[in-house]
């Protein structure tokens, strides 16, 4: 199967004629080029265990000129935050500033090493005590875990530290999380990796939680409510502190998803209104780059109750400090931990990005961000809804979804998305949440200008117009891009997912 | 703030165009008895401030590169990262990105991944990766995850070597909770006497999957080739945690029969940065593509002729098939599954030969010269890669506490995880580590009197 030609002649590839625009590393490699060389060992040479020996090493050969032009032209492919506005709801695409990259890459943090006593690595530790005494003061919470390495992972975090506290307590029968309609496809496969039921919830008119439904699906086999507030189309429920009742008087937990919190910095601290466990979004609230999917950071906070539960070990103070001396922070394992959910300590750099952020904007700050996410959304909105439906309109908070269809045409939410493109703007996210038909979800973030916002409600605006005359123009779409719109059915029937040096190779 | 760049003006007028007066009528729906929290933090800092800041707190600590010559590895090695790594990554086109679901505008990351998929491939020896997880350790977890749905839950036993990283295993069994999973082979105390066989003597037609670790948490290389036999012999598939550099000298874990290859790929150009951001990589056969996890990139052509890439299966993931997919993996660790496509293409074939050699060639050197101390030797004789067991004369936290006063980053402590080998260090020697800091590593613990 390592053979690419016959594999390729079995699955009779067309790609094989495609124009190249960026040849692969492989197909760039040529033998005896060399990126970087090692010196030779200094010491005296044991002998190889022959036995246990691979035979070949099938890696490109390629000289540090042909690596660096060759990602140089790749960067040139993609849109990005520093390039231009990128409103992809629910992910908060806002800037990430620059200082955070030096910090996170200072000797002092990149250089140690995850096991170092912890005599040695003092101010890692109170970077980490301090980052999670600050998200339990944002949030409300009683302890905080900074282990999770992203979103999900924080979700599966807290949905295990659920199930472990219903499990302490005895109860049992306790087998079913309730998701609304409009969650993020994370919360129930979150809910099924830890072996529990999942039961939809449907949204109201208004598109709150339906609290009929709620109140018929709470009952002593809750595990809990999984609640995204706001929740996907950018709302707060109007009644979140029944929804919390209703759950709480059933025996159930609140699970808040934090993937909006950008909306509720100094606004609402979850915890305050009854929520019980949380996960943050370190990559889309504080700033931490996106990475082109990941790496992210999920530390995950807890009320008083669930803070034996959390995983294992979070940063505690291990000897207090005297006048003079700071005191000694070290490693704390809670006494019903769910365990460990990675190896070492969390996503590090991503922590000290966090921390940076934070530092510089302070309590008024961050109410700033929170207050100016949402004044964007909503200054989106006012300019588009004339244009756009919107199902559920009314104030957003940090984003809202529309419908991407025009009326008198056959446009798809897709083609509008795509024709976006041809106006240098990243699209919203399509085709979530499923509540919505043809969702367009869009989220500007505050680290958008009223310039910025106002050309591309333009852009939307005259896309719809175009979507009546011309709607070739948004079917062909995109043109003014590097590539155009991929044959999909072919990737996935075909499934080239690899490329290999030639067969020939060695001769060349 | 600077990063908001809406002018007082400009708010006003926006504030017009919703038909609002002031921001905080947009809170309107928050319960007004908790909206608007006093938040007891810090004042902001300027950029300069929060800069000398940071600083400080960075050099608090005591590091690798100045402060402390270290001979600690234990799934995390210091290697050497060739300068370009991080100017790569630093590009904002490709950290400032976000998942490629646009295709059109999202080809340099793309095609980034697939190159990374094809490097993963070369190395282990399989036939498709995904683009990665979040470390190691839930690499593993998501093996057991795959192994437990292509049975459909049906096979309920997973067999697990005890020299599997402890913390893998923790994070495995953490997983596992919910799955009502048995996991066993892996108690800490049958360390000194365990072996394949015995691994071998479990498995049975209810196991789902076998897990070792290649070399294993001791260093040690074992060749898995009649153990993974015996296991597809009762239909079991067999997890091989592999050491992305070792297997640039060694008998692919692929060569071996395994069906899924994973590992920590933090050696691969990534720093030490305690403990994170790293890579899990995930290599599998082309027949169990549907229940693997992760992202997967795929080519095809656009409609203008051009090769090009996209996410493709994504009908296997959380977004599409919410409680029925394989995992809840969203994000990944994308940027660093680019930093090692670009150190990989950087040392290429050779480069990572000379660094996997050096690697061995200096620990072995160090093997033999700290064996010949008097009251000090090797725990094991197999054959090993860059890590090594040394018995020592004195418990090891006791032996690190000396080294570390003579700026020496000891090696780590086993006793923490395996009782029997309390007096043991596991050694890492890897590239970094020059001849004369083995020697002074040497010097130094042969003035540790032997009881």
């Amino acid at each position: 199967m390592t053979d690419s030609s016959t594999l390729r002649q079995a699955q009779g590839d067309a790609s094989l004629n495609a124009k190249i625009v960026e040849p692969t590393l492989f197909d760039l490699s040529s033998p005896g080029r060399v990126g970087v060389s090692f010196p030779d060992p200094d010491v005296p040479r044991a002998e190889l265990p022959e036995s246990l020996l691979r035979a070949d090493l099938p890696l490109p050969e390629l000289a540090e000129v042909d690596v660096v032009r060759h990602y140089m032209r790749l960067s040139q492919f993609n849109y990005s935050v520093d390039g231009g506005f990128y409103p992809l709801g629910s992910c908060t695409m806002k800037y990430n500033p620059k200082i955070n990259e030096d910090t996170c890459r200072l000797p002092g943090f990149t250089a140690t090493h995850p096991l170092q006593p912890i005599e040695t690595v003092q101010g890692n530790l109170a970077l980490m005590f301090t980052l999670q005494e600050w998200l339990k003061e944002i949030s409300g919470f009683a302890a905080v875990t900074l282990q999770p390495a992203a979103g999900a992972h924080g979700e599966l975090t807290g949905v295990l530290i659920m199930r472990a506290y219903h499990k302490a307590r005895r109860d049992a029968k306790r087998v079913k999380m309730l998701i609304p309609d409009a969650a993020h496809g994370t919360n129930p496969a979150s809910s099924a990796m830890s072996g529990l039921q999942v039961m939809q919830i449907p949204s109201d008119a208004r598109g709150n939680v339906d609290l009929a439904a709620l109140r018929s699906a709470c009952d002593e086999t809750v595990v809990g409510l999984m609640l995204t507030n706001p929740n996907t189309l950018g709302l707060f429920d109007e009644h979140i502190e029944e929804v919390v009742k209703i759950v709480h008087d059933c025996g159930g937990l609140m699970y808040g998803d934090g993937a909006n919190l950008n909306a509720l910095l100094g606004i609402l601290r979850p915890a305050d209104v009854g929520f019980d466990v949380m996960h943050f979004n370190l990559h889309k609230t504080f700033a931490v780059p996106h990475g082109g999917g990941g790496p992210g950071s999920g530390p995950v906070g807890v009320a008083a109750h669930l803070a034996d539960f959390l995983p294992a070990p979070i940063v505690g103070i291990v000897e207090e400090g005297e006048e003079d001396e700071p005191p000694l922070f070290g490693f704390i394992t809670p006494a019903k931990t769910i365990g460990r959910v990675k190896a070492f300590h969390g996503q590090f750099g991503a922590l000290v990005r966090a921390f940076t952020y934070i530092a510089m904007h302070g309590p008024d700050g961050l109410r700033e961000i929170a207050e100016y996410a949402v004044l964007n959304a909503n200054y989106l909105l006012a300019r588009l809804r004339k244009t756009y439906h919107v199902p559920y309109d009314r104030i957003c908070m940090h984003e809202f979804v529309a419908e991407g269809k025009v009326e008198g045409s056959d446009v798809r939410a897709l083609d509008i998305a795509k024709r976006l493109m041809d106006y240098d703007f990243h699209p919203p996210t399509n085709y979530f949440p499923h509540i919505v038909h043809e969702a367009l979800m869009i989220e500007p973030t505050e680290t958008e200008n009223k310039d910025t916002l106002d050309r591309f409600a333009d852009a939307l605006i005259k896309i719809a117009e175009e979507a009546k005359a011309q709607p070739e123009l948004l079917h062909d779409a995109p043109t003014k891009t590097p590539f155009g719109r991929m044959d999909e059915v072919k990737a996935a029937r075909e499934l080239v997912l690899c490329c290999w040096l030639p067969e020939d190779y060695e001769k060349k | 703030m600077n990063y908001i760049p809406i002018s007082p003006k400009e708010r006003e007028a926006m504030l017009a165009a919703i038909g609002v007066k002031s921001t905080e009528e947009l809170f309107r729906d928050v319960p007004k008895k908790h909206r608007f929290p006093k938040l007891d933090l810090p004042p902001a800092l300027t950029e300069m401030e929060a800069a000398a800041e940071l600083e400080e707190l960075a050099a608090s600590n005591e590091n690798l590169r100045g402060d402390l010559v270290s001979f600690l590895g234990a799934g995390a090695y210091n290697h050497y990262i060739p300068s370009v790594v991080d100017h790569i990554l630093r590009r904002g086109e490709f950290y400032t990105a976000y998942t490629p679901y646009q295709p059109e505008i999202s080809q340099g990351t793309l095609q980034a991944i697939f190159e990374y998929q094809s490097l993963m491939c070369a190395l282990t020896g399989m036939e498709v990766s995904n683009a990665s997880h979040y470390d190691g350790a839930t690499a593993v977890a998501e093996a057991v995850s795959m192994a437990y749905a292509q049975f459909r839950g049906k096979r309920t036993k997973v067999v697990i070597s005890p020299a599997v990283h402890p913390q893998y295993r923790e994070t495995l069994r953490t997983y596992a909770q919910g799955m009502g999973l048995q996991l066993t082979g892996d108690d800490p105390s049958d360390v000194l006497i365990s072996n394949l066989d015995s691994l071998i003597s479990l498995i049975d037609a209810n196991t789902a999957l076998v897990i070792v670790q290649y070399p294993d948490f001791f260093g040690r290389i074992y060749d898995y080739t009649s153990l993974i036999e015996a296991a597809h012999a009762q239909g079991t598939l067999v997890c091989v945690a592999a050491n992305p550099t070792a297997l640039a000298l060694l008998k692919t874990p692929g060569e071996m029969g395994a069906d899924i290859v994973v590992g920590e790929g933090q050696p691969l150009g990534i720093p030490l940065a305690y403990g994170g951001p790293y890579l899990g990589f995930f290599t599998t056969r082309k027949q169990y593509i549907h229940k693997m996890a992760g992202r997967l990139v795929g080519e095809t052509i656009d409609n203008r002729g051009q090769r090009a890439y996209v996410l493709t299966l994504t009908a296997r993931e959380q977004h599409i098939k919410r409680e029925r997919a394989t995992s809840n993996i969203c994000s990944n660790q994308g940027l660093m599954a680019l930093a090692a496509a670009v150190y990989l293409s950087l040392v290429g074939k050779r480069g990572l030969r000379q660094v996997a050699e050096l690697c061995y060639q200096r620990a072995h050197y160090a093997a033999d010269q700290l064996g010949k101390i008097k009251g000090y030797g090797l725990q094991f004789p197999a054959p090993f890669f860059h890590e090594f067991v040394l018995r020592c004369p004195q418990p090891a936290a006791e032996i690190n506490e000396h080294l570390l006063e003579h700026g020496i980053l000891g090696g780590y402590d086993l006793g923490q995880d395996y009782p029997a080998l309390n007096n043991h260090l596991l050694i890492a020697v890897t590239e970094m580590n020059s001849k004369e800091e083995i020697d002074a590593l040497v010097e130094v613990l042969s003035e540790v009197e032997h009881d």
